[in-house]
């Protein structure tokens, strides 16, 4: 048996002894010629053969066995590190991964979602955000118009109007969308994002404001910044203020994306403005509401360390799969 | 708007340095855009006097100068400036002088005469833009004095951002009251004497237009010497603010209009035709500005004309007939009030941004038109002389805006702000502010300053209130709002679950401009009406987009430049689709594939790296619209629109109602946009993808039998008619119908394919029996064949 070298050659011995022309089992089979006084013995001993060459076999069965999988195992080794087969994921555009990441922490602090046309008439992106004809405030906002005086969003903030005269108050909503000015530069794309928020209730306060934009940005940013607000003018709102935030690269030491002031200009927002919530139906002693915007580009190139806004709208994959993970 | 720090000075007395007055003003609403010296750094640069100017024997244009700084002896200088002559004075950068833009004086020789310095230019100091020869300086500026002390170059100049409610504060008056009421002082502004009339001469004017210029002051000043210097430090305030001197005339108008906010103008006298009158203008008149600038008016403008017709863009800008010129003598000056409603938008009609218009369109102080004139006057006969006669101020008293009373209540405060500053406090900041305030009742009686345009309600008091105690004096308190449980409708996904539906089938997502080109849109869309914008932003960006796939192509092709072989991309955005006069916007999910089937990768057979066809994209579409747990409920049809190839596009339709399409690009697209292979497109209406409710169905316990089945068609034969048949002969048995093979070539007709299926049956309640599948075989054989004449392969 030890000269078997597989189980082949082993099977071969097996049936040799055991099989069923095998020497120990013709040797049973020739029990019957013995006398009756002899069987005993003589079977007892075929027997014991029979199992020392039993225990033999498998003894040998079980070195062979472990060798051929040893030689499976060996022959069939492949290399790890080859990568594996198939498609490869793609993912989300960091802007839409800001936006997302913005509504979620909006809607788990109680604000719903809302949306409105892009397209817009003058009246929902100007008039009723207290902007009337040939205000100097438009002149802030470059409009992209239609020929039957139609035009393209230049803000969120007509979605204020629409979701109060939809919804009325009390609501706190947030709008995050696509709005359009007629600019293209280094630092300005002619089609960019922004977030609007709107919070009206009976005792809605600037106290409140303050409250809500450091605690979304402190959620969004995962810091502890500091922010403060500057007195500032948009029609639609009054007491107006423009948010500042402290650098999120320097800390407030003062960087080159902060200009060396150690404060990032991130957000404009204010109490809104009695005759806005007239136009929209709600009873501006009754309520009063608070109103923000801030540009969802801005925050993702923060967020991710994106130092040009251009790379958000050429669509170029190598840097877009940059941007490939799990979402929070 | 800039400020110099030592003019402001002049109206109020500053109590801090420049870097915390324009922190202070920031957060008080002035945003300090930038803080810089009224010139960049240099040293070592000093009055001096030109004694001689010889030509320099080796160079035409070269002048060798003898120049003193008053002491010692005089410096040998070579200049090239053609003002450079005996008896100026001007500035020297002496051997060892830095000059702004890292310039290093040294004496040098220049054709081999040594300049010990050099003279220097207001562009070589960065006191100008353009290089008009060496500085200029007055006869009597104290020679080697330093230039930064005598012209007082270290004076900050303030960058300040006035926000357009803030017409008032676009001077050094209106930034001096905001400095005086943050800082608790009044302000002190030189004394302007009244004039005293040399002569009794007057010009009349008629108000014919009240409402839009109740009033209107004037003063005729004679033998004015329009060729006299400006002074020094006037023409540096002028240019520290970003103007430039022009002439004694001019220079005095811009200098009453930066200081005082009033907005002045100044006609030649003799020029003038007989009186004046304020008047709209009549649509279409013609005239030219100072600017040289032809304007046509419309009848909404205000002008001001003389006998012979219009003579300027009242509140905008003079007109060029009596303009004044360096031989004016007599001189009309106008400082009028036009109001706000009667100024906005025609400058910018007419293509016009003047420092006049943008003042008198947030609104000028409607009281200080006499005082500017007194002002201006008294400066102009300090250096060009002149004999004033009477001050006219012409007025429709009706017309001039009155300020009335607003209430403000202390309660009101509290619940905006959400905090209770003191009562004393209120009315102090608001006293500060030159209101006049009244405690009532329930708070206080406002009364705002002729000069404040911008405060007509209480929430415009509360904010100045805001304003002027800080906003970081007001606290963060978190609102208390109801708690609201919303339903979350399960039949709508949630966009993110869409979004990485595609993304985890290998698809990039993409945002591209929602307006495209609409050469390129009316190549694939050609019947189909797109919204043009009237002001585009470049013609290739110039129609809203009817579809995602012109942004998605271009992207493509951008990728395709930049080398990358292999591209899916998506996006979810917005269509315009154009139904008559409306504009129906469309949530939509699109997506492309272009290049191998698979990237590039080891151990994959050859046609993985094929390019992508119609049915690589279908299976990442069916995933996705399986992700709704009702595929059964979408259907794909032959259909044909322009963009796709004919004979591989389908229109994807959700219980018979289109919901999308899906497609090759047609090869004439693909040749003539320049694609390497047919991109494969697909865009669904994401309104057709609601989620159907999950109900769950049971399994059954007993085994499933499978039987294949390999049929021969006519090309003809949609698969979707042959599973149609399949499905109507084979009972509620079947389980799933497979597809895999489809065979066309050798061993069949022409025109005839062959399609090998697998068919599973299962019954939920008992055993099926080899003679249940057998029956079930049979009928759907006969079936196929009666209906699509269909034979079996064996």
């Amino acid at each position: 048996m030890a000269a078997c070298g597989d189980l082949g050659a082993l099977e071969d011995v097996r049936v040799r002894w055991l099989g069923k022309k095998g020497a120990l089992t013709e040797q049973l089979k020739a029990l019957g010629s013995l006398t009756a006084a002899e069987r005993p013995a003589a079977g007892a001993r075929i027997n014991e053969a029979k199992q020392q060459v039993h225990a033999a076999l498998e003894a040998r069965r079980s070195v062979l066995a472990a060798a051929a999988i040893e030689a499976q195992l060996a022959a069939g080794r492949i290399d790890v590190t080859l990568p594996g087969r198939g498609e490869e994921a793609g993912g989300l555009h960091p802007v839409t991964k800001a936006r997302l990441r913005i509504e979620t922490i909006f809607r788990r602090a109680g604000f719903e979602v809302a949306s409105g046309p892009e397209v817009e008439d003058d009246f929902h992106n100007f008039e009723a955000l207290n902007i009337p004809a040939n205000h100097p405030a438009r002149a802030m906002h470059d409009t992209f118009y239609f020929a039957d005086g139609r035009l393209l969003r230049t803000h969120t903030s007509p979605v204020q109007i629409r979701a109060l005269l939809e919804r009325g108050a009390p609501l706190a909503i947030i709008a995050p969308g696509r709005v359009y000015r007629v600019d293209s530069d280094m630092t300005h794309s002619p089609m960019f994002h922004q977030l609007e928020g709107l919070v009206v209730g009976e005792n809605i306060s600037f106290a409140n404001m303050k409250a809500a934009l450091h605690g979304f940005l402190r959620a969004f940013f995962e810091e502890d910044v500091a922010i403060r607000l500057r007195p500032s003018y948009f029609p639609f709102t009054e007491p107006s203020a423009e948010v500042d935030m402290s650098c999120v690269f320097c800390a407030g030491k003062g960087c080159r994306t902060c200009k060396h002031t150690g404060w990032l200009e991130i957000s404009g927002c204010g109490m809104v403005h009695p005759n806005v919530l007239t136009a929209s139906g709600v009873d501006a002693e009754k309520f009063t509401g608070y109103a923000f915007g801030a540009g969802i580009d801005r925050l993702a190139m923060l967020r991710y360390g994106v130092n040009d806004l251009r790379l958000f709208f050429e669509n170029d994959l190598r840097f877009l799969r940059q941007f490939r993970t799990l979402s929070a | 708007m800039k400020v110099p720090y030592a003019w402001l000075n002049e109206w109020v007395k500053v109590p801090w340095p420049a870097p915390e007055l324009g922190a202070r003003l920031t957060m008080a609403g002035f945003e300090l855009e930038s803080l810089a010296p009224a010139a960049p750094e240099f040293s070592k640069v000093v009055v001096a006097q030109i004694l001689t100017a010889e030509p320099h024997p080796q160079a035409d244009k070269l002048r060798v100068c003898k120049v003193s700084i008053g002491s010692g002896d005089p410096f040998t200088i070579v200049c090239g400036a053609s003002n450079a002559r005996a008896g100026l004075t001007s500035a020297l950068a002496m051997v060892g002088a830095h000059l702004p833009g890292g310039l290093h004086i040294k004496a040098a020789k220049l054709r081999g005469v040594e300049s010990q310095g050099m003279l220097a230019s207001g562009k070589e100091l960065g006191l100008s833009e353009n290089s008009e020869g060496i500085i200029e300086l007055p006869a009597d500026a104290p020679l080697g004095a330093s230039l930064r002390e005598y012209l007082v170059l270290d004076d900050p100049v303030l960058d300040l951002n006035v926000t357009p409610n803030r017409g008032d504060a676009m001077s050094v008056l209106g930034i001096a009251r905001e400095v005086a009421a943050l800082s608790g002082t009044r302000i002190s502004g030189p004394a302007i004497p009244a004039i005293t009339p040399a002569h009794p001469d007057r010009l009349k004017v008629r108000l014919e237009a009240p409402e839009g210029c109740p009033r209107f002051a004037g003063c005729i000043v004679r033998g004015v010497d329009n060729r006299a210097e400006t002074p020094v430090w006037l023409r540096e305030r002028l240019r520290r603010s970003g103007l430039r001197s022009i002439s004694p005339v001019v220079d005095i108008t811009n200098y009453v209009m930066l200081e005082t906010g009033q907005p002045m103008h100044a006609y030649d006298l003799a020029k003038l035709e007989g009186s004046l009158s304020a008047r709209w203008a009549r649509a279409g008149e013609r005239f030219a500005l100072l600017d040289g600038r032809e304007v046509r008016t419309d009848d909404d403008m205000l002008v001001i004309a003389d006998e012979a017709g219009p003579v300027g863009l009242g509140g905008i800008m003079g007109g060029a007939r009596t303009a004044v010129s360096e031989g004016t003598r007599d001189v009309y000056f106008e400082a009028a009030f036009f109001s706000p409603g009667a100024i906005l938008g025609r400058g910018r009609r007419l293509g016009l941004v003047t420092d006049a218009q943008q003042r008198f369109e947030r609104g000028v102080d409607p009281t200080q038109q006499g005082r500017a004139i007194e002002r201006g006057i008294a400066l102009l006969q300090g250096f060009a002389g002149g004999a004033a006669g009477p001050l006219d101020v012409y007025a429709a008293e009706a017309h001039v805006p009155q300020r009335t009373a607003v209430s403000v209540r202390s309660s009101r405060i509290a619940r905006l702000l959400g905090t209770q500053p003191e009562a004393a406090r209120v009315s102090a900041v608001l006293e500060g502010l030159g209101m006049r305030v009244t405690p009532e009742s329930a708070g206080w009686r406002v009364v705002p300053p002729p000069h404040r345009f911008d405060i007509a309600i209480e929430a415009d008091l509360i904010e100045e209130v805001a304003r002027l105690i800080g906003f970081d004096a007001i606290p963060e308190a978190d609102a208390v709002l109801p708690q609201i449980f919303h339903p979350l409708p399960e039949a709508h996904p949630a966009e993110s679950a869409l979004l990485e539906a595609l993304a985890a089938r290998g698809y990039q997502e993409a945002i591209t401009l929602a307006f495209v080109d609409p050469a390129v849109q009316g190549k694939l869309f050609p019947q189909t009406p797109a919204l043009p914008l009237s002001n585009p932003i470049a013609s290739d960006l110039a129609v809203m987009r009817v579809s995602l796939w012109p942004g998605l192509l271009r992207a493509v092709l951008e990728n395709q430049h930049r080398q990358q072989g292999r591209i899916r991309l998506f996006e979810h955005g917005t269509r315009f689709a154009v139904e008559g006069s409306a504009t129906r916007e469309v949530d939509s999910l699109a997506g492309v594939a272009y290049g191998a089937r698979l990237p590039e990768q080891w151990g994959i057979s050859k046609a993985e790296r094929h390019p992508v066809d119609f049915y690589d994209v279908k299976a990442d579409l069916s995933a996705l619209l399986a992700a709704t747990g009702d595929a059964a409920s979408f259907s794909f049809e032959t259909g044909s629109i322009p963009a796709l190839h004919p004979g591989r596009c389908a229109r994807v339709l959700r219980r018979g109602v289109p919901v999308g399409w899906i497609g090759e690009l047609h090869p004439a697209l693909v040749r003539s946009m320049d694609f390497t292979y047919a991109p494969v497109l697909f865009e669904l209406d994401v309104a057709g993808l609601g989620v159907r409710r999950i109900s769950y169905q049971e399994i059954s316990r007993f085994p499933q039998v499978r039987r294949d089945l390999a049929v021969v068609v006519d090309e003809s034969v949609a698969l979707s008619s042959l599973a149609e048949r399949v499905i109507l002969a084979s009972s509620s048995l079947l389980r799933d119908f497979r597809v895999f093979d489809v065979y066309r070539g050798p061993g069949l007709e022409e025109g005839r394919k062959s399609i090998a299926f697998g068919l599973i049956f299962q019954d939920i309640s008992r055993n099926l029996t080899a003679e249940d599948v057998e029956r079930l075989m049979s009928s759907v054989v006969a079936d196929l064949r009666e209906n699509l004449n269909a034979t079996i392969r064996e």
